[in-house]
């Protein structure tokens, strides 16, 4: 058997078939879902993939978490649906508080796109098993608003429990906090990060390197395996 | 200190798609009966000395040169009391 | 509503109908306002019969200007046509949005550039954002899904106060409106001339893809069929001069202000573009174009000429932004974001039922109708009555005088070949490093890292490479290439060589990365064609490039002009902007331009010359433009290019760039410091070092060759008769000329990527 990933579709999503191939060249059944649906079509894990959701417009996944799809994803993350949010998707699921923080504009006000390499910090996530912690890995960032700011408090406590997943490694593109990447909740079925995975699965399309398939048979692993 | 607003707004006929988005959105939050958004920026300037017309003066200045684009924005200034 | 009902009352007491203009034949008309000429006024009248309305006035007046009518050029453009080689690939050709060409496996590609120069001085980032979302439109109502874009950009000295705000705000633009609607950009140029100072060229290209049987026209035929109009809601962007025509209706209250400045939204466009490729999935419309320049005069008028001929709108229907707008401006605005479709009345409510499904208004504005005229009513008021053919097709043609220039001699005469050349080892190691770092050899990363090149997941090879590659079928790896290149110096030096010179650029760009040139799309950028010497660059420049695409077999399949960009008497160099499609069957064949393996050999092919005419170095050591540009061959340029798709397909270069401005020294730094490995070089004994580096000679590229590769690549090249010198090896983390210098590749690094951020961040 093979496990179903869907691929959420916000007006203004941009990664959506990107991130449907990447699924389908792990080994998984990509399913596409629409965001004015609550149905979830039974799948056993979603991406909320990356763009620009409603322009992010008001805020970067401000418009987009109150769409219906996301009722469904927010309910179905708190009962250990395994969620994972790229960039636009990360931006989503920080304004829906399923994970703690905020993102905003990078530091040098510029939209950046660039090959980055990331510290693997937490491979114990369902999304990121196929690493090993310390790992270090290359993969497309591309975004605006990828600042992470959270307060000190949290901040902490995420370094506490082992909830950074990804630290930029070598140079901080953005003026992230602690250099933070990518983040998990504290149960780790849900993952955000701002650089995209689906964007480094196969040799010569990008930066040709195949750095970001890990976590699309990371998850399958997990879900064929149970 | 003394505080001055400045608010920008783009001008009337220019399309402001941020605002547009946010209407869009607002009946399906269930929040009923607002025709039209638009959205603005907000300068809060803690000014030095006095709040004279001589110091109103720089910040219109300030305000036309430099925190507005007035190819497509209007900027009013005030003074927060 | 009560605001927009006594607005329409007003329009209602003062419209100026069909009726009313028979029955009033002498009231006087705005037209010289509106940039007609007092025989083209009397045209529209005989046309007519009697006098326009002032919606047939605004919509004349705008379709006849030089940005619709190409008045100027038109004659020039035909050669085009005439001229244009005899190539199967063309499955549409000029005429069309965009010509579109067949690159096999049942696959087609449409490609253009264009220009949108003034807005972007005007408000660079809006100017530019809205440029790439017209060319996008352009694109998705061929029937294709767009995949890439790239912007050649040109702007004033890199150190004058007004480039860095022109700039910044373009770059901002191309990212910000391109990155929202998911296309990667995937090549172009950035280059510094104070000629361009207050005539920044802002040229936006985009590449779509469809099936062969996809392909969508603008044509509005079968009476009855719907008119749609859908997308963003009209107001007042961009009317201009027709203002003068509301402000004579409305002497009362007048209009609002009209907003100078178009805003793009890209977040409607991308709605836009996944609306209309499911509208095309299920095969809802008959005929398509997108609102652009003079827009809703310019769609129906030109999808009517196109169709059977008759059309009728109610324009009170259109959705608007600003109630306030007249009849005339409704016509006239460029809003952003628009389309406008022909449906069959049985297919409009699956058509309606999309755009809801994306959020997209969509309004059935009109039909076809079995007549031959265009009739726009307004509440039930006929205020258009017009065949569409002589609105859309039969403006004004002139045949500008032109003449060489007087100062044309003066500047060939001025020799760049006996400018002083730098003495010694040391002098022509600090010649490089001023090159490479000089802002137009600079690394233009921190402009081009603003864009997003890695959407859609099919990019193979982007900026800075030869041209961009993108995937179009993940099954078979079918790819298309794409280069943009033009030289404005070498085109002020001689407009019929430098527009040939930019066609073989772009053209031996998308061979050195192993695609097959296969079509060409231009944007001309010229001075006014009130000017007989810019009207000479233009005549000559369309020839020369006319000539040239005959020869190497690759037709125009369409582009755009741009006029008058010039300030005051001093025009800008003339810039032909020659863009270049190609196609590779096998995208993992693909020639990248980084030297990234030790011991590979490297072989200059092609002949250099002494030939520093318009060159980069004669302008950074000398700050000087004179002479006559590198001679071109063609001939030559099509052997090289076979001979770098042959390598390419059997394996037998690991990496190629071509050389042009600045030469050789400039490739090998920039494929160096690609791959991070450095070189060791010899000068060939029959050539000066100098000129061996800083030659500009055409017809020339750089290969890295595997050892086990030499002999098979040097027996094709010498059975083809192409020169291949060997010149070097790769090798070390310095780029060494024997017997001349070493520069560390840090060094040169820092030379050549730290200009563009010290400028301008």
């Amino acid at each position: 058997m093979t496990a179903r990933i869907g691929v959420v579709t916000f007006p203004g999503t941009l990664d959506d078939r990107d991130t449907q191939r990447a699924v389908r060249l792990a080994g998984a059944e990509p399913v596409s879902l629409w965001h004015r649906d609550k149905d979830l079509q039974q799948v056993d894990a979603v991406v909320l993939p990356g763009g620009f959701s409603y322009g992010d417009y008001l805020r970067a996944g401000a418009i987009s978490r109150f769409s219906p799809v996301m009722e469904s994803v927010i309910a179905g993350a708190k009962d250990g649906l395994p969620v994972l949010g790229i960039c636009n998707g990360f931006q989503v699921l920080t304004e829906s508080h399923l994970l703690p923080g905020a993102m905003l504009r990078n530091n040098h006000l510029h939209f950046i796109c660039r090959d980055q390499k990331l510290r693997v910090e937490n491979a114990a996530t369902v999304w990121t098993a196929d690493y090993e912690a310390g790992q270090e890995i290359s993969i497309p960032l591309k975004n605006i608003d990828g600042r992470y700011v959270a307060d000190e408090h949290t901040l902490d406590e995420l370094e506490a429990e082992g909830r950074v997943v990804f630290r930029y490694a070598d140079w901080n593109p953005n003026g992230s906090l602690r250099d933070i990447a990518g983040i998990t909740n504290a149960a780790g079925n849900v993952v955000g990060l701002m650089p995209h995975p689906e964007h480094a699965v196969e040799p010569l399309i990008g930066t040709g390197r195949t750095d970001g398939l890990g976590f699309f048979t990371s998850i399958l692993r997990k879900l064929v395996n149970t | 200190m003394a505080r001055v607003v400045v608010d920008v707004m783009l001008k009337s006929e220019i399309l402001d798609p941020q605002g547009q988005a946010v209407q869009r959105a607002l009946p399906r939050l269930g929040f009923a009966g607002i025709a039209d958004v638009r959205q603005g920026k907000r300068f809060e300037l803690e000014v030095e000395g006095p709040v004279d017309d001589a110091a109103l003066g720089r910040i219109r200045e300030m305000a036309e040169t430099f925190l507005a684009n007035t190819v497509i924005e209007d900027f009013t200034v005030r003074v927060d009391s | 509503m009560s605001e927009r009902s006594e607005r329409t009352n007003e329009h209602r007491m003062t419209l100026d109908t069909v009726k009313h203009a028979t029955e009033t034949p002498d009231t006087e008309q705005p037209w010289s306002e509106l940039g007609l000429k007092q025989d083209e006024y009397e045209r529209i009248r005989a046309i007519l019969d009697r006098r326009p309305t002032g919606a047939e006035l605004a919509m004349y007046s705008v379709m006849w200007s030089e940005h619709c009518s190409y008045k100027s050029s038109k004659i020039h453009l035909k050669q085009f046509d005439e001229k244009a080689p005899q190539n199967d690939a063309m499955l549409v050709g000029i005429g069309e949005n965009a010509g579109v060409v067949d690159v096999g496996q049942g696959y087609a590609v449409t490609f253009k550039v264009e220009s949108h120069n003034h807005p972007s001085y005007v408000e660079p980032y809006q100017g530019a954002a809205t440029g790439v979302g017209g060319i996008v439109r352009d694109i998705l109502a061929m029937g294709a899904r767009p995949v890439a874009v790239m912007d050649p950009l040109r702007f004033g000295a890199a150190d004058h106060p007004d480039t860095k705000r022109v700039l910044p705000g373009v770059v901002a633009g191309v990212g910000g409106y391109g990155n929202c609607l998911g296309l990667p950009n995937i090549g172009g140029e950035v280059v510094f001339d104070s000629c361009y100072q207050g005539n920044p060229l802002v040229n936006a290209l985009c590449v779509g893809v469809m099936k062969h049987e996809d392909i969508h026209l603008a044509k509005a035929s079968g009476p009855g069929n719907k008119v749609i109009l859908y997308g963003a809601r009209t107001g007042g962007d961009g009317i201009g001069g027709v203002s003068v025509l509301a402000s004579e209706t409305f002497s009362d209250t007048g209009p609002t202000k009209r907003p100078a400045v178009q805003v793009g939204d890209p977040f409607q466009e991308k709605l836009l573009i996944e609306c209309t490729l499911e509208i095309f999935r299920e095969d809802l419309v008959a005929g398509i174009q997108d609102l652009g320049g003079a827009g809703l005069s310019c769609a129906t008028s030109e999808l009517a000429s196109a169709g059977s001929g008759g059309m009728r709108v109610e324009l009170d229907t259109v959705p608007l932004r600003d109630a306030t707008l007249s009849p005339e401006e409704i016509l006239m605005s460029e809003s952003q974001e628009r389309m406008c479709a022909i449906v069959e009345p049985e297919k409009v409510a699956r058509f309606l039922e999309i755009c809801e499904k994306w959020d997209v208004i969509a309004t059935v504005i009109g039909e076809v109708t079995d007549g031959e005229r265009l009739e726009i009513f307004w509440h039930g008021e006929q205020i258009v009555d017009v065949p569409p053919r002589t609105v859309a097709h039969e403006g004004p043609v002139y045949e500008r005088p032109y003449a060489r220039p007087a100062w044309q001699d003066a500047l060939q005469a001025d020799d760049a070949n006996a400018l002083p050349r730098p003495v010694g080892r040391d002098e022509l190691r600090a010649s490089v490093l001023a090159l490479v770092s000089s802002p137009n050899q600079a690394s233009k990363a921190w402009i081009t890292d603003q864009y997003d090149r890695f959407v859609q997941g099919n990019t193979v090879l982007a900026q800075p490479e030869d041209s961009g590659v993108v995937r179009i079928d993940p099954d078979t790896n079918l790819g298309v290439a794409v280069a943009t290149d033009g030289n404005g110096r070498y085109a002020k030096l001689d407009p019929y060589t430098g527009a040939q010179l930019a066609l073989a650029e772009a053209y031996r760009n998308v061979a050195t990365t192993g695609a097959k040139p296969l079509a060409v799309s231009d944007c001309l950028n010229f001075g006014s064609p009130e000017d007989p010497a810019a009207m000479w660059q233009f005549a000559e420049a369309c020839r020369g490039l006319a000539d040239g695409c005959l020869v190497l077999g690759t037709p125009v399949t369409g582009g755009n002009v741009s006029l008058y960009n010039q300030t005051g008497d001093i025009a800008i160099h003339p810039t032909p902007v020659v863009a270049v499609l190609g196609v590779i069957d096998d995208v993992t064949r693909r020639t990248p331009m980084a030297f990234a393996d030790e011991g590979h050999l490297l072989y200059l092919l092609g002949d250099t010359k002494v030939e520093l005419g318009g060159s980069a170095w004669s302008q950074v050591a000398h700050g000087h433009l004179g002479g006559l540009p590198p001679a071109v061959d063609l001939e030559r340029e099509k052997l090289l290019a076979e001979i770098l798709i042959s390598a390419s397909r059997d394996g037998m270069v690991d990496a190629a760039h071509d050389l042009s401005d600045g030469g050789l020294i400039q490739a090998v730094t920039e494929s160096c410091l690609r791959g991070g490995l450095g070189a060791r070089l010899v000068v060939p004994e029959e050539l000066d070092p100098f000129v061996f580096l800083f030659s500009e000679s055409a017809g020339r590229a750089v290969v890295a060759v595997p050892r086990s590769e030499e002999l098979r690549f040097t027996d094709m090249c010498g059975a083809r008769g192409l020169p291949a010198t060997r010149i070097g090896v790769v090798d070390g983390d310095s780029i060494e000329v024997q017997g001349q210098f070493t520069l560390p590749l840090a060094e040169l690094r820092e030379a050549h990527e730290g200009t563009i951020p010290a400028l301008l961040a």
